[in-house]
């Protein structure tokens, strides 16, 4: 079935093949994985202090928990809500049993050999006890009224967010990817990304203003219709000013950066280097998924649906579009106060070089160089250079503002030196 | 028209002069203005005739300029030359006095009116058709805008306006379209955007002056597609060299007179490659520019109506005078001034060759001597103009063959050299003389000077630098020489 647009079912299945092959990736990075597996992990944590292999084994149970089958999201929204509740139960239930457990060790180990023991298991206890919490508020944020729009959760970088769920905020759990096990567990700064918004994550501290062409020209690329993958975020969370969220306090930030800045405050598991540090881009052994955004307003042709769909790039794109195209322009230019735009970044774009133009034509007509205006005045009757009034009297120094023909070319430079010191004694 | 009409019986004459018969009358009295002053003065009827015949005025005092416009109503040509000063409020008096009969005006002497006194002038004046803007250091391109608004113009004289530029230039172009002549000369801000948009707007272009701007080659495309040029002047225009001519593919047929002194970056090569086509080339100008080599010659070879050429400060070389000698075509003017190189054998051959000179500069020409005096005085007998000054090698023999073989001789320079009476008295045979140089001459007196006086009834200008005078000498001639 391959159709130009990937058909619903096709998409779907993407969808589930794409989390599969995430949830193996899990395997390598984070011991956290997708919502629906640690859930499970949580009990398995208990029997075995290796999270991965816990993973590795809830994961061949090839089990889930019936979210892949909210992809199809219109009609089992009150399911998604029923199992989404209660996977917080179950999580509140561990809760409660890892607590009873750590005060039970805290009570028994204090012998000194023991100690190394309790210290590694209170270790794994401290670990799984966050990525419970990280996984409640994530869900917790699904249970929000959301809109039907199928989610996806890429997160190339090799966290994981499988979150088949249709967020409202867009809240998925991405923690941070770990290395090894027994090291220090403080430098996991999980933190909510908004769905996909994590692969940008890394991009936004370079490319976080996006040209208006990178939207628009595609033409240097031709993908066929069945190679990638369309992703689509609703208005509410391009619209979002805040991309990444506090897990402790809430704080909203717009940056990754920023986000971490403001977890130093809470604690100083996250003042290290490895909390603060970008969280780069692993090497996966998928080779890359192209992935290509619609945007969520209906008509437009960058919507998927559209009939000659052209798909947007990244999620920088989308946010973009969408502000450009289907918003309107608050923002004024303070110097011509004319030109008005939706996106700050274009607004202070324009102004660099508002009232740059300084050659001007009776017609009105600005120019940046006094070639085109001249070309123009050559083109038409009746136009003529129009001289500013305030013009004041030029100082008669003779070697201001020549033009650049003649002063570039080196080899009449030299001529032009000693021709200088004729007009002094003529001129 | 008014004419006095008398109470007696007698019928007065005047009455049948009609006022276009006393014009006519007038006209006659163009060269003597204390004539017509007279005539003014004799009575009413006569003073309003004059005051409405003079046709052009040069007043000496601009303070006096309204009542005097006042007077002459029918004012063409005001010559202001002669008053420094002059404000926006006279150009504005002149404005409204003159109105539609000011044809030309002439500030090229003087300063402090802007851009707003021009206005003025050209709004009221809308047949203007010359105006001389000479030397106008402070006019700026609110000025050139002012004038572009003048329709009518046909001639503008922009030399020293260096503070207008191309955008001046531009609005001018838009705005004077039957533009026949401009001169830019060391209008140092105009580049070749100007001047291309004066090319393609202008059409009617028939002499440009483009001396000491700062333009290359690329202005020349357009400029030589300019149908009805025919005076271009590039001198001092260092930014044209001979690979920039050589690209050039246009060729101005109707080109008559070309200038390119003072321009060592380029050669023959240039040259032709700029004169190519112009088949009515007339005069050529190349002073202190390339050495005259038999190539250069060679390549105005085909200019069959090439008359005049003046090479003054150039290096000339033996070979390139012979080869101008084998010129097919005569030439009637030649200058060498201040050239090296020019010898006796080389400048022979060549006026045997062209027997037709009329004018011949050889100013400073040391090493001529007799041979070459000998020569141009037999082959040349139609000559009117000679200038030998500083030849210091041509003995005073030579100078009686002027007299005895160049009659029609009007101008003759010999400061500086071994002329003595016999020579001056010999060319006072040249009835036709009417300028005679004769500075730094140790070997004349009074005598020769006698001859002179007595004879060159028509003498107008006479340079007796360092000579000294004898009052006898004077008393005797003085009957002859007219103030």
């Amino acid at each position: 079935m391959s159709s130009e647009n990937p058909s619903f079912t096709d998409f779907n299945l993407q969808q589930r093949q794409k989390q599969r092959q995430k949830w193996e990736d899990a395997m390598i990075s984070p011991p956290f994985g997708g919502f629906n597996q640690a859930s499970e992990s949580g009990y398995l944590l208990l029997s075995n202090p290796n999270n991965q292999t816990k993973i590795l084994d809830h994961q061949e149970d090839g089990k889930s928990t019936g979210t892949l089958g909210s992809n199809k999201v219109q009609d089992w929204d009150p399911r998604a809500m029923l199992s989404n509740l209660s996977f917080l139960e179950e999580k509140i239930h561990h809760l409660q049993d890892l607590v009873h457990l750590f005060v039970g060790h805290k009570g028994s180990g204090l012998g000194g050999q023991d100690q190394l023991i309790t210290q590694q298991q209170q270790f794994l206890i401290t670990a799984d006890l966050t990525s419970i919490i990280v996984q409640l508020i994530s869900t917790t944020g699904s249970l929000l009224p959301s809109v039907k729009h199928t989610l996806s959760a890429d997160i190339p970088n090799g966290q994981l967010g499988g979150h088949p769920f249709p967020p409202m905020a867009g809240m998925n759990c991405s923690p941070q990817p770990q290395n090894g096990g027994g090291s220090k567990v403080s430098d996991q700064s999980s933190k909510m990304d908004v769905a996909g918004d994590c692969g940008a994550g890394q991009s936004h501290f370079i490319e976080e203003h996006e040209t208006k062409e990178e939207e628009d020209a595609d033409e240097g690329e031709y993908l066929p219709p069945g190679s990638y993958d369309i992703l689509q975020l609703e208005k509410e969370e391009i619209l979002a000013p805040h991309s990444h969220f506090c897990t402790i306090c809430g704080k909203g930030f717009k940056r990754d950066a920023n986000l971490r800045m403001h977890m130093r405050g809470h604690g100083d598991e996250y003042k290290t280097p490895a909390a603060l540090a970008k969280p780069t881009k692993e090497s996966s052994s998928d080779p890359v998924v192209i992935k290509r955004y619609s945007c969520p307003f209906s008509g437009c042709k960058r919507n998927k649906d559209h009939k000659k769909f052209q798909p947007l790039k990244s999620i920088l794109c989308v946010k973009n579009h969408y502000k450009r195209t289907h918003c309107d322009k608050s923002y004024t230019c303070s110097r011509c106060h004319t030109k008005k735009f939706s996106v700050m970044a274009d607004l202070k774009t324009h102004e660099k070089h508002c009232g740059k133009d300084k050659w001007l034509c009776s017609c009105g007509t600005t120019f940046s160089r006094k070639d085109k205006l001249f070309g123009h005045i050559a083109l038409f009757q009746g136009h003529t250079p129009a001289i500013p009034v305030e013009e004041t009297r030029g100082p008669a120094v003779l070697s201001d503002k020549m033009d650049g023909k003649e002063a570039s070319n080196k080899g009449r430079k030299h001529k032009f030196q000693l021709w200088l010191s004729c007009c002094r004694k003529w001129g | 028209m008014k004419t006095n009409k008398k109470t007696t019986s007698n019928c007065n004459p005047f009455d049948f002069l009609t006022e276009e018969i006393i014009f006519t009358i007038l006209d006659y009295l163009n060269d003597d203005p204390f004539s017509k002053k007279s005539f003014s003065l004799t009575c009413k009827a006569l003073y309003s005739i004059e005051s409405h015949h003079r046709k052009t005025l040069k007043p000496l005092r601009a303070e006096l300029l309204s009542r005097t416009l006042h007077r002459y109503p029918h004012i063409e040509h005001l010559d202001l030359t002669l008053c420094p000063r002059i404000e926006d409020s006279m150009l504005n008096v002149v404005s409204l006095a003159c109105k539609d009969a000011l044809c030309s005006i002439n500030l090229s002497r003087s300063r402090f009116f802007t851009n707003i006194g021009l206005s003025s002038l050209v709004s009221s004046c809308f047949n203007l058709v010359e105006i001389d803007l000479s030397n106008g250091v402070e006019l700026n391109d609110l000025a050139a805008a002012a004038i572009a608004e003048a329709k009518n113009l046909e001639k503008l004289w922009l030399s020293r306006c260096k503070l207008i530029t191309d955008m001046g230039i531009g609005c001018v172009a838009v705005g004077c379209r039957k533009l026949r002549l401009i001169c830019l000369k060391w209008c140092l801000k105009v580049s070749d955007l100007g001047l291309q948009l004066l090319a393609l707007k202008c059409k009617e272009i028939r002499s440009l002056d483009l001396s000491y701007l700062q333009i290359t080659e690329k202005c020349l495309p357009s400029i030589l597609q300019l149908q009805h040029l025919e005076d271009l002047v590039l001198e001092g225009c260092l930014g044209i060299d001979d690979d920039a001519l050589s690209t050039l593919q246009q060729s101005c047929k109707s080109l008559k007179t070309l200038n390119m002194s003072h321009c060592h970056n380029h050669s023959h090569v240039g040259l032709s490659s700029l004169i190519n086509g112009a088949e009515n080339l007339r005069e050529l100008t190349l002073a202190y520019g390339p050495a005259i080599t038999e190539d250069l010659a060679k390549c105005l070879h085909t200019f069959s109506g090439l008359r005049s050429v003046k090479f003054d400060g150039c290096l000339v070389k033996c070979s390139g005078v012979r080869a101008i000698a084998r010129w097919p075509h005569s030439l009637k003017e030649l200058s060498f001034s201040k050239c090296s190189g020019v010898e006796d054998d080389s400048l022979s051959f060549l006026v045997q060759a062209h027997k037709e000179l009329t004018k011949l500069d050889i100013t400073c020409c040391r090493k001529i001597t007799y041979d070459s005096v000998d020569s141009i005085t037999s082959s040349c007998r139609s000559l009117t103009s000679v200038r030998m000054e500083s030849c210091s090698l041509v003995p005073k023999e030579a100078f009686v063959l002027f007299g005895q073989r160049c009659e029609l001789i009007e101008e003759l320079d010999v400061t500086d050299t071994k002329i003595d009476d016999e020579g001056l008295k010999s060319i006072s045979r040249c009835s036709k003389l009417s300028s005679l140089k004769l500075g730094i001459c140790l070997n004349i007196a009074d005598d020769g000077l006698k001859h002179i006086g007595s004879s060159c009834s028509k003498l107008k200008e006479l340079d007796l630098y360092r000579f000294c005078l004898n009052f006898q000498c004077l008393h005797s001639s003085s009957t002859m020489f007219k103030p």
